[in-house]
């Protein structure tokens, strides 16, 4: 239970899947125009890393390894999430029109949404369970969530804000990120296994 | 178009890094140092190159509602052989990159090449258009990487799989290790990109259009 915790926090705060590690950032910048769309985005972040997460620990553990097709875990792994992101939607325009409503056009988005196929990888280098990988995926979700949400609120005070014309649109999107980035450093030192009293 | 045109297209007017604005994640993440960059670069063009050949060569057969699931299967193949090939020869750049040699296959631009050129395009001006792509990247990433390296390390044009211990221009106490941390890539990009945007704005400015 606390090894979950370790995780948790580890992959959404200290190790911020934005901030920190870098994966994600095409959608960070092309849907945080507006707090309430940056809000349907993460929710099919979350969704996605974390059903893709178990997915693809299942197709290593049970596929590939016994196999002996290791070498095809790229493949294996980005055609799994796109037939997964295609499935979730059909599902989900069955099931539930309303939640359809709402992601139904960020679901496409996520195939090349780096943290997607990126958690799975670093869920299969860490050696995690399948209850390991599934939580890493969720929190890294999480995390991916907390910094786009943040950055959309200051993208909507910076619509007002006076910015030099070069400095319009991407360019002062990734300064304001840089620095949303400084203060997410702050949590690299936070020891999260004292934390958890492990 | 012609392949010559194919190929200087992606290298200034539309670099798919300071232009198109496509690759973000590598583009900050392994920016570190000169030799990371270009390894970098090196390995999306051999990428690029290979699944708009194969692409290309494929166009006809390939029914346009599935296309996207064929295109990343090509390009994941590719990725692949990179992937193994670095992990042999190029042991210390791989575990730098990391991660991100797979990710290869989620990098926007391999993607946005196959739907808006490959598929269209014969396989030599696929080619060509992938080169050009793929040096652009190469070339933004080396600029951006040329700026991090001295700035984070003190050390500039190291390439540990060589042997090179590169050049020291300044002892590393000096060095502001912030910058090799993601805040310096994306403050140091966000600026650079701004001074190309205002480049660009001089240049139309005086074209007067």
């Amino acid at each position: 239970m606390r090894q979950l915790l370790v995780i948790l926090f580890s992959q959404a705060l200290v190790n911020n899947f934005m901030l920190s590690r870098i994966l994600g950032t095409c959608p960070f910048i092309g849907v945080s125009q507006q707090v309430e769309t940056a809000t349907g985005m993460s929710l099919a972040v979350v969704f996605v890393m974390t059903v893709a997460s178990a997915i693809t620990w299942l197709v290593q553990n049970f596929i590939l390894n016994p196999l002996n097709m290791v070498y095809l875990q790229t493949v294996s792994f980005i055609l799994v999430i796109a037939a997964l992101v295609q499935l979730i939607e059909m599902v989900i325009r069955k099931s539930s029109p309303s939640l359809y409503r709402a992601l139904g056009i960020y679901l496409p988005l996520i195939t090349t949404n780096c943290a997607v196929l990126g958690v799975a990888i670093i869920n299969y280098q860490a050696n995690y369970t399948l209850l390991e990988s599934a939580v890493s995926g969720a929190a890294g979700g999480l995390g991916w969530a907390l910094a786009i949400i943040l950055f959309a609120a200051i993208r909507e005070r910076q619509r007002l804000a006076p910015v030099p014309r070069a400095m319009q649109g991407f360019p002062i999107a990734l300064v304001t990120t840089g620095l949303l980035a400084m203060a997410f450093l702050g949590f690299s030192g936070f020891d999260v296994a004292r934390f958890v009293g492990l | 178009m012609s392949p010559l045109t194919a190929f200087t297209n992606g290298i200034y007017k539309e670099n798919p890094i300071f232009r198109l604005v496509l690759g973000l994640c590598p583009t900050i993440a392994v920016s570190l140092a000169v030799s990371n960059g270009i390894g970098m670069g090196l390995a999306a063009t051999f990428v690029l190159v290979g699944s708009n050949l194969i692409i290309s060569l494929l166009r006809k057969l390939i029914p346009s509602e599935i296309r996207i699931p064929c295109f990343i299967v090509v390009i994941a193949t590719f990725v692949t052989i990179v992937d193994l090939t670095m992990e042999a020869y190029l042991p210390q750049l791989h575990q730098v990159l990391g991660v991100f040699v797979p990710l290869i296959v989620v990098n926007c631009i391999i993607l946005a090449r196959a739907e808006a050129f490959a598929s269209k395009n014969g396989p030599g001006a696929s080619i060509m258009d992938g080169l050009g792509m793929g040096l652009g990247f190469t070339l933004a990433l080396a600029a951006i990487s040329i700026i991090r390296e001295p700035l984070g390390t003190g050390v500039i044009f190291a390439a540990p799989d060589l042997g090179f211990d590169g050049i020291r221009l300044f002892p590393a106490e000096y060095a502001a290790s912030v910058v090799t941390q993601p805040v310096g890539g994306f403050i140091i990009f966000g600026l650079l990109l701004g001074l190309v945007n205002l480049i660009t704005m001089k240049k139309n400015d005086k074209h007067g259009c």
